[in-house]
């Protein structure tokens, strides 16, 4: 498994991003899309698993960074769902993937006409209603209660800080449009029931599902091979 | 209580222990043993403001509720019999 840094025309911020690497360097990877936030995190050593058991069967994946998140240079307070479509596109025609697998929230994300396969789909206005009940619960936990209502008022106006996470107006404004578009063709929908195991996304504490990894990339196999 | 209503009461019971585990990552012979006292925001270490967030928003995907932000307190997350107990009565 290697890091990678590529040239990345990223609106506002660094033109260098990171990424993930495994397997063959002379084959078209699998592009894999992390999920959005703090399931990003949660998500990361399944997908390095994951992408690890694909290189045990000589099939390359690239997990590139969204821009203003990880390792990334740029700043998130600049991003928004468009910029981070425009870097999950520029990925797969820098990289050549041949399918892409997109996390969550990521499916949002897929660039449009890449076949492959949508893990668990979340939209854009679930990810961010996930974020702002976190806030509200936290707040009144503090004796500070706050109203979803106004965050997002505020959110669409100036921006809004949630789960330590800077977005900007433009993002929040781009969430909360974001509903779960229909798969395209060649795009399979995969439920955590076929691959077994549990939902690492949602856990508090990150965990780690070795035999989930394997029959994720046992299905990315059986698609590509 | 109706056939109907007490086959859903148990379905309710299921699905919000499978959560839970799910959730907070916890052993299942954990959450099996839970009880209407068991507590839970404040007991159980795994459950932090992200994790609540996580939890409700299991419940109305797999439930088929909708939890409004003014139903969530301190009373509703004290105890797994006061949680049930809500799913249950959002689901009738």
């Amino acid at each position: 498994m290697r890091t990678l840094i590529w040239p990345c025309p990223a609106a506002d911020g660094s033109d260098r991003e990171f990424a993930l690497t495994a397997g063959p360097q002379d084959a078209q990877p699998v592009l894999i899309v992390p999920a959005l936030f703090e399931e990003a995190n949660r998500t990361r050593r399944l997908m390095a698993q994951t992408m690890r058991a694909l290189a045990a069967q000589g099939i390359a994946s690239v997990m590139p960074d969204l821009p203003g998140c990880n390792e990334s240079l740029a700043p998130l307070e600049c991003q928004d769902v468009a910029s981070w479509r425009a870097a999950m596109a520029a990925a797969a025609l820098h990289f050549g993937a041949s399918r892409g697998l997109s996390l969550r929230g990521g499916a949002i994300l897929a660039p449009p006409g890449l076949p492959g396969w949508w893990l668990e789909p979340l939209g854009g206005a679930a990810a961010l209603r996930h974020l702002v009940r976190a806030r509200i619960v936290a707040a009144k936990e503090a004796g500070q209660p706050e109203k979803s209502d106004d965050l997002l008022a505020q959110g669409r106006r100036s921006g809004l800080e949630l789960a330590g996470y800077r977005l900007s107006a433009a993002m929040v404004r781009d969430l909360e449009g974001s509903h779960l578009p229909g798969p395209g063709p060649g795009v399979a929908i995969l439920a955590l029931a076929d691959l077994g195991g549990s939902a690492l996304w949602l856990r508090s504490e990150p965990g780690e599902d070795a035999d989930m990894a394997e029959a994720l990339a046992a299905t990315i196999a059986r698609g590509i091979i | 209580m109706s056939e109907d209503k007490a086959i859903s009461a148990i379905d309710t019971d299921a699905l919000l222990r499978a959560i839970l585990h799910d959730v907070l990552g916890l052993d299942p012979a954990q959450v099996a043993r839970f009880g209407p006292d068991t507590g839970l925001f404040g007991s159980l270490p795994e459950l932090d403001s992200m994790a609540v967030a996580g939890l409700l928003t299991e419940m109305e995907d797999r439930l088929g509720i909708v939890i409004d932000d003014d139903e969530v307190d301190g009373e509703l997350l004290e105890t797994y019999g006061n949680l049930l107990a809500f799913a249950q009565a959002k689901r009738t």
